[in-house]
C-alpha cells in the first residue's frame, strides 16, 4: 500500500491531465487499443457473469425445468412456494446461523491472536509482540493455501467414528463414551463440528490481515497509551479496535459472504445435508434442486433469495458500523 | 524512542520479537504470566493446525488394517503402496494437468485483460465508465450461486460446457472484476506524466501500455496474480457444476469424487495418500513464498 502511495505525484495537479476524447484522438492505434483492452473483455464479462445474474432473476419467475422447451411465466409462485418449503426454510435458518456465528468467532479469535503477535510482548521497552511470533503466523496461515475441499476431506477423516484421531484422542484420555461417536452424524454435534472446520481454516487468514492493519498503526500511539497507564486489555479495546475498524468491517463482510456460501465445506463434510438436515445450507439446496432435480426456475428463485440475504447481511454490517461511529468508507 | 519507531526496519521487530541486546528488558511478574498464557494459547492453536496434517501423513503410510487398529500407532513398515494406489486409481495425475492448464490459462488471460481494462478505465475518461464500474461491483457482490444455473445454459449453448476452454473462460470472467478493481486503483496512482512523455516520444497506445505502464505496475500485478492463483486453484463450485466430464476434472472436484469412491470401498489409506499428494506441492510453494503471499493478502484486502 505504501509502495503505491509513494508514487503518487504530489500536488494532485496531474489528475486534470486525465484525457478527454476529441476527434483527433480517434486514430486506428487508439481505437484498436480501446477495443481490445476494454470491449473484448467486457463483452466476455457481460456474457458470462452479468447476463447470468439477470437471467436468473427472470428464470426465477418461470416454471422452467431446463430440459423441456416450454417455459411458462408464473409470476412470484416460486417465491410463495419457497416460503412454504420446510426444507428450504430449514436451509435458510442454517445459513443464517452460520452467518451470525462464524464471523464473530473467527474474527474475534483472529483479532486476539493478531494482538498477541504484534503488541502482546513485555510492557517495558519498545512495543513488540511475543517471541516466535512469525512462527505462529506462518503455521496459522497455512490452511489458507490448502483447497477448502481438501480441508473438508481431512477433517471428515479426523471426525470419522472408527478411524478418526479425534475419537482416538478422547478415548485415549479415558472418555470412553466417544468410542465410535459420529460427530458428523449427530444432530447436536454436526453443525458445531462443521463450524469448527470453517473457523480452523480461516483464522490464520484473518490473523494475517489484522496483523498488517495493526502494524499500520504508529507505535507512538501505543507508547502514549502505555505512558498514560493503559493496560493491555484497555489498549486493545480503545486503541487497536477503533483504529482498524474499517479492516474489521471489510473482514466481517467477506466472512459473512463466505458463511452464507459454505458450499465447499458442506460438500466434503456433510454432502447429504447432515443428520435430519441439520447442516443443510441454501447453496447446497440450490445445487441439488438445479442439477439433481432439474427444477431450474425454482433453483433460480433460491439464488435470488440467497443474493438478497447476502446484500441484507452487508447492509446490516454497514449500518451497525455506522451507528457505532465508524466511517462510511468501503474498504475494497 | 520516536527515532526507532519511524524506522520501518525496527518497527518490524514488533513482529519478529527479536530483542535488542543494548536495550535490556525488565519483565514484571505480570508480563511473565501474560507471556506464558499467550504462548500456551498460540502453541495449542499451532498444534491444532498441524496435528490433523501430521496424522494424515502418518496414516498415508499404513495399511487399511493398521488404520482401523489405532490412530496413533506407527506403521509396521513405511510403504508407498497407498501412494501407488492413489496415483493409479484416482487419476490424480490427469486432475493435476487439467488444473494446471485451466488455472494458468485463466490466470494469464485474467492478468492480461484485467490489467488492460484497468489501465483504460484509470487513464481515459469516456461516457459509460461509471456504468462499467457498477457492472464490476455487481460481479463482486452477488454470489456465484445466483448465476450458476443460467451460466450452465450459456456454456451449453456456446458448446463450451464440459470443456477445459469453457472452464478457462468462466474462471477468467469471474476473476475479472476483482482484478480490475485492484489494478484500477494501482494505475490511478501511477503518474500520468510518464505515459504522456512516452506519447510525445512517439510511442503509440500499445507500446506505451506494454513497454512503459505495465512494467511500472509490476508490484501490483504480482499481488493480484498471487491472490488470483490461490482463488482459482481452490475453485470448486464452477467445475462441479460446469465441467462434469471425468476426463476434464480439475483437482478439487477430482478429490471430492475420489473421496466419495474411497469411502465406499473403504480404502482410507489411498485417500490419505491422495490428500498428501495434493498438499505437498502447495506446502512447498507456501514455505518458499509465504512472505510474499501474506503481503499480497494484506495488501489485496486492506485496500
Amino acid at each position: 500500500m505504501t509502495v503505491v502511495n509513494a508514487q503518487v505525484a504530489p500536488g494532485g495537479g496531474r489528475t486534470t491531465a486525465t484525457r478527454r476524447w476529441t476527434r483527433k484522438d480517434l486514430t486506428f492505434d487508439k481505437i484498436s487499443f480501446m477495443v481490445v483492452c476494454l470491449v473484448v473483455p467486457l463483452v466476455v464479462y457481460i456474457v458470462f457473469v452479468v447476463s447470468p445474474f439477470v437471467q436468473a432473476a427472470y428464470y426465477s419467475l418461470t416454471d422452467w425445468s431446463g430440459f423441456t422447451s416450454g417455459m411458462n411465466f408464473i409470476g412470484v409462485s416460486n417465491y410463495v412456494k419457497l416460503f412454504q418449503d420446510a426444507t428450504f426454510l430449514k436451509s435458510v435458518g442454517n445459513s443464517v446461523t452460520l452467518a451470525l456465528v462464524l464471523p464473530i468467532v473467527t474474527l474475534g479469535v483472529a483479532l486476539i491472536f493478531a494482538t498477541l503477535v504484534t503488541i502482546g510482548g513485555p510492557s517495558s521497552g519498545a512495543i513488540r509482540g511475543l517471541r516466535n511470533a512469525s512462527f505462529y503466523r506462518v503455521i496459522s496461515f497455512f490452511p489458507y493455501v490448502i483447497p477448502a475441499i481438501v480441508i473438508g476431506l481431512i477433517w471428515a477423516q479426523v471426525y470419522d467414528p472408527n478411524i478418526g484421531i479425534l475419537n482416538g484422542l478422547l478415548t485415549g484420555i479415558g472418555l470412553d463414551q466417544f468410542e465410535a461417536f459420529a460427530w458428523l452424524g449427530n444432530v447436536e454435534t454436526a453443525m458445531p463440528a462443521v463450524m469448527f472446520v470453517i473457523v480452523w481454516s480461516l483464522i490464520g487468514f484473518y490473523m494475517v490481515l489484522f496483523i498488517a492493519a495493526i502494524k499500520g498503526i504508529p507505535a507512538e500511539i501505543y507508547e502514549a497509551a502505555r505512558i498514560d497507564g493503559a493496560g493491555r486489555l484497555r489498549t486493545a479495546l480503545t486503541i487497536t479496535i477503533p483504529l482498524i475498524r474499517d479492516n474489521i468491517q471489510t473482514a466481517y463482510i467477506y466472512m459473512g459472504i463466505l458463511a452464507l456460501d459454505a458450499f465447499v465445506y458442506m460438500a466434503a463434510l456433510e454432502s447429504g445435508g447432515g443428520p435430519a438436515n441439520s447442516t443443510l445450507v441454501m447453496s447446497q439446496q440450490l445445487f441439488t434442486t438445479a442439477f439433481t432435480k432439474g427444477q431450474f426456475g425454482y433453483a433460480c428463485a433460491m439464488g435470488v433469495i440467497l443474493a438478497l440475504v447476502t446484500l441484507l447481511f452487508a447492509g446490516v454490517v454497514f449500518l451497525v458500523s455506522r451507528l457505532t461511529g465508524g466511517s462510511n468508507e468501503v474498504a475494497e | 524512542m520516536t527515532n526507532t519507531t519511524v524506522d520501518p526496519a525496527t518497527s518490524d521487530r514488533r513482529d519478529s520479537g527479536r530483542t535488542n541486546p543494548s536495550n535490556k528488558q525488565t519483565s514484571t511478574a505480570g508480563d511473565k504470566v501474560v507471556g506464558s498464557v499467550s504462548h500456551t494459547v498460540l502453541t495449542i492453536w499451532s498444534i491444532i493446525v498441524i496435528l490433523p496434517m501430521l496424522w494424515v501423513l502418518l496414516s498415508s503410510f499404513k495399511t487399511t488394517t493398521e488404520i482401523f487398529a489405532s490412530p496413533f500407532a506407527l506403521p509396521e513398515e513405511w510403504s508407498f503402496n497407498n501412494y501407488v494406489n492413489a496415483w493409479t486409481t484416482s487419476g490424480i495425475g490427469s486432475f493435476f494437468s487439467n488444473t494446471i492448464i485451466v488455472v494458468f490459462g485463466a490466470l494469464i488471460l485474467t492478468m492480461l485483460f484485467g490489467s488492460m481494462s484497468a489501465y483504460v478505465l484509470a487513464r481515459f475518461q469516456f461516457p459509460g465508465s461509471r456504468a462499467i464500474y457498477y457492472l464490476m461491483l455487481a460481479g463482486l457482490t452477488f454470489p456465484i450461486f445466483l448465476a450458476i444455473v443460467p451460466l450452465f445454459f450459456v456454456l451449453q449453448s456456446t458448446g463450451l460446457l464440459n470443456t477445459l476452454l469453457g472452464m478457462i473462460i468462466t474462471y477468467t470472467a469471474f476473476a475479472f472484476p476483482f482484478t480490475v478493481f485492484f489494478l484500477f486503483s494501482f494505475f490511478k496512482s501511477l503518474s500520468t506524466s510518464i505515459a504522456e512523455a512516452a506519447a510525445i516520444d512517439g510511442a503509440g497506445e500499445w507500446r506505451t501500455f506494454f513497454q512503459v505502464m505495465l512494467p511500472m505496475a509490476r508490484p501490483g500485478l504480482a499481488t493480484v496474480a498471487i491472490l488470483n492463483f490461490v482463488g482459482l486453484w481452490n475453485q470448486f463450485l464452477l467445475p462441479i457444476a460446469l465441467n462434469t466430464n471425468p476426463d476434464n476434472y480439475v483437482l478439487t472436484q477430482g478429490m471430492a469424487q475420489f473421496a466419495a469412491q474411497a469411502g465406499y470401498s473403504i480404502d482410507a489409506g489411498a485417500l490419505f495418500a491422495a490428500v498428501i499428494i495434493t498438499v505437498i506441492p502447495v506446502l512447498i510453494v507456501y514455505l518458499i513464498f509465504q512472505r510474499q503471499l501474506q503481503g499480497s493478502v494484506s495488501q489485496g484486502t486492506n485496500k
